[in-house]
């Protein structure tokens, strides 16, 4: 595919006249992976919501490319076709599972809620899918039953990767989706979102802000502050070579181990 | 007959309002109609969304049987149909093929209904979303949308931890291809009768003010799966007082050591079966 | 031999806006060219942006002033200018880059990351792992530490698995940086051996060797940066 398949046109939002973000631009090509990254308050899950119209921005627009060829505003969808796009070609990783995930009923439910929801109708088929996930996202196939109560924090964040993936979406949103999880359970996921990415070949904003989140999943990065896009470049040229005050302050910041 | 109580017991204004809301509901099967829900001198879950309903359909000239759970003289059925012999003094029956009007709790009476004739079902719960949905406002979205996928999800979870769809009463069904809806806690087992009935099926739930119906000789299909089909409980041995295998059976215990018979729900069918055998 | 490569004035200074915004000048009107097949030797005292300028080629800094013109696909694309994804492609398939340490993953296998490159160009795993287990064997990475995260392993090691993972693809230009400097004789001598033979197939390679003789081993000309620039 040759064009973009989000542009974001100058997308602002605010909240009682105080900037949340304005007038962010950029183009999000198929396989990208940006990361919007800057401190809490920068405005960057704003943005996100904007985008993934979980709110509707103030000024500016956000422009999809349809499997069908056609890109259009998000906000000239009907709400149908919106919320036919956010189940089928776009998922949404949240920071804390449990919003993503339908804790009342079972792993494999949860996981193949969608396929239901686009139409599949043989049990068989929806189990052998889920369990085919379970086992992408490294959760054991003997615990397909299960209610995610009974997961650690760590397999209810792969189990919500598998709920957002098993329909094949091109987009996938993520909010801090390490941020919850202990180093080491980090790790493991990181890399397997690593993989899935890959093999996937997913369109990914993710926002953090954690540059080592943002330096392993991501190929670009968009640094805010204070509501606006203050720089933005390859992942590991604005981390090595970071040309904006604030950004070479957010980098020297990093711990180092 | 009462004197004191305007006509069934309902003033006509409002007997207007609900009739509105009855004809907007069969004018779209299976969506659920917001109605004002009044309150009625009985509590709530004793049937208060069926009585108003049938308060404003019926006529000096109507025949009214209520059954509950398939019985004409169980407590809910007989208070219902004192209350509407005091405050409209129509004539009453526990004849299924003499009543114009039936009103219901958890049962579809076992013989076949007419074009002359009322189903008049008594609703607790008339979102069939609920389950996994608590938000009205995204339930009502989502029947807007026809986004009934989570209704799968419920099926799911019964084979997953059943082998089998285990859910028994008040089985999810689509109206006229478009609506899915709760036929109220009947059994399963009375789903097919739903489909492509002669008679009008009204359906009144009081305390969540909702009206829906189902209009005669309207497409009823059952969830299910394609490798796991609808299918309707099945007894092995037949009722005990009248021989039927094609019916729906109670279990009764008989005493304290687990003696136990199964006979006929419906009792009016029963009998009628009963006296057709001797 | 083709041109491939073109530098012109090429200009770089990092400004510390931690530091009151002081100004460290790193190039000034810097020209290169280099064509398929050569090998170059960047030298000079160090702090005079030899991995600067590998860097500023790669994309990892930014140029300031100048062109860089790559041979991508038959065309010439200026990197200092390209969008991202331009850069990124030329990556995958044109510019390799061996740094200097290995910057590892946590948790992913040594095998994975060296068939990783070669999976990006849509190559089937199996194959994929097959090279890679070719060049770790090649470079004495033992076989039992395939299935291990380098995170754990020596120095040397990790360097011979960057080497890998650099070599594992065939790319028309590869940047080298001190890719023998932790290596014994051995294996100092077989990363060479690689080097002279991804020149045989035409690539041409820009490296820094702190060995001089290394780099009269490999390379075929030298750029010294405190003259170039």
């Amino acid at each position: 595919m040759t064009k973009p398949l989000l542009i974001a046109e100058n997308i602002s939002k605010y909240y009682d006249g105080r900037v949340a973000c304005e007038k962010v631009n950029f183009e999000l090509w198929p396989g990208e992976v940006l990361a919007i990254v800057g401190e809490s308050g920068s405005g960057k899950t704003t943005l996100l919501k904007c985008l993934s119209m979980q709110i509707a921005p103030n000024a500016g627009r956000a422009l999809y490319s349809l499997r069908d060829g056609r890109t259009e505003s998000l906000s000239d969808l009907s709400e149908a076709e919106r919320r036919f796009l956010m189940r089928t070609d776009w998922g949404f990783v949240h920071q804390d599972p449990r919003e993503g995930l339908r804790m009342g009923v079972s792993a494999g439910a949860n996981v193949g809620e969608r396929l239901m929801a686009v139409g599949e109708r043989h049990y068989g088929r929806i189990r052998s899918t889920a369990l085919d996930w379970l086992n992408r996202v490294e959760i054991a196939g003997d615990r397909i039953d299960e209610s995610p109560r009974n997961y650690s924090g760590g397999m209810r964040q792969r189990l919500q990767i598998a709920r957002n993936l098993v329909t094949a979406p091109r987009l996938v949103f993520m909010d801090e989706p390490t941020g919850g999880l202990d180093v080491s359970v980090q790790a493991r996921l990181l890399d397997l979102l690593r993989g899935l990415v890959r093999t996937l070949g997913l369109s990914v904003v993710i926002v953090t802000h954690d540059l080592a989140v943002a330096r392993l999943l991501s190929t670009r990065i968009l640094v805010m502050q204070q509501g606006k896009v203050i720089e933005t470049g390859l992942t590991d040229q604005v981390l090595e070579d970071p040309q904006a005050p604030y950004t070479q302050l957010l980098v020297s910041s990093v711990l180092q181990v | 007959m009462t004197t004191g109580y305007n006509f069934a017991y309902l003033n006509e204004q409002t007997k207007r309002m609900i009739r509105r809301a009855l004809l907007k509901a069969v004018a779209i099967p299976g969506y659920q109609v917001p109605f004002a829900s009044r309150e009625m001198p009985m509590p709530y879950g004793w049937g208060t969304g069926g009585v108003q309903v049938t308060a404003s359909i019926l006529t000096p000239q109507d025949t009214l049987k209520v059954i509950d759970q398939g019985a004409d003289d169980t407590t809910n059925a007989v208070s219902i149909r004192k209350f509407f012999v005091r405050t409209a003094g129509v004539a009453t029956t526990e004849e299924t093929e003499k009543a114009s009007i039936i009103q219901t709790r958890h049962r579809v009476p076992e013989a076949a209904l007419r074009e002359d004739q009322i189903l008049v079902y008594q609703v607790p719960i008339p979102e069939p979303l609920r389950f996994l949905e608590p938000r009205e406002t995204e339930t009502r979205k989502m029947h807007a949308l026809e986004e009934y996928g989570i209704m799968h999800v419920k099926l799911y979870e019964d084979i997953a931890r059943h082998g089998h769809i285990a859910t028994a009463y008040a089985y999810p069904a689509k109206v006229n291809g478009r609506y899915v809806f709760d036929p109220s806690p009947i059994p399963k087992f009375d789903n097919p009768k739903l489909d492509d009935c002669a008679a009008l099926q009204l359906f009144g739930a009081g305390r969540e003010k909702r009206i829906y119906a189902v209009p005669p000789y309207t497409k009823v299909r059952s969830l299910d799966f394609e490798d796991h089909p609808f299918s309707v409980q099945k007894w092995e041995e037949p009722c005990a007082l009248c021989g039927s295998t094609t019916t729906y059976l109670d279990e009764i215990i008989l005493d304290d050591k687990g003696k136990r018979m199964f006979v006929c729900s419906d009792t009016d069918h029963c009998r009628k079966s009963q006296e057709k055998a001797a | 031999m083709r041109t491939i490569l073109k530098i012109r004035n090429l200009a770089k200074q990092f400004r510390l806006h931690l530091q009151g915004g002081v100004r460290i000048p790193v190039f000034d009107d810097l020209h290169l060219e280099l064509a398929e097949g050569e090998a170059l030797a960047v030298t000079g005292p160090s702090g005079k942006g030899k991995s600067s300028l590998l860097k500023i080629i790669y994309g990892t800094y930014k140029a300031g002033q100048g062109e860089i013109l790559v041979r991508h696909d038959d065309s010439w694309v200026d990197l200092a200018r390209a969008e991202p994804r331009q850069v990124l492609e030329a990556r995958r398939r044109t510019i390799g880059y061996v740094t200097q340490f290995l910057r590892v993953i946590p948790r992913v296998p040594t095998l994975d990351i060296v068939s990783e490159p070669l999976l990006e160009r849509g190559i089937a795993p199996e194959l994929a792992r097959e090279r890679a287990a070719l060049l770790l064997e090649r470079l004495n990475i033992p076989e039992r530490l395939w299935s291990l995260s380098p995170m754990t392993f020596s120095g040397g090691e990790q360097q011979r698995v960057n080497i890998a993972r650099g070599f594992a693809a065939h790319y028309p230009i590869l940047l080298l940086d001190e890719p023998t400097a932790s290596l014994d004789q051995e294996n100092k001598a077989r990363v060479l051996k690689m080097i002279d033979e991804a020149r045989d197939q035409g690539s041409a390679i820009i490296g820094i060797f702190h060995d001089a003789s290394d780099r009269r081993a490999v390379c075929t000309r030298e750029f010294d940066l405190s003259r170039a620039a």
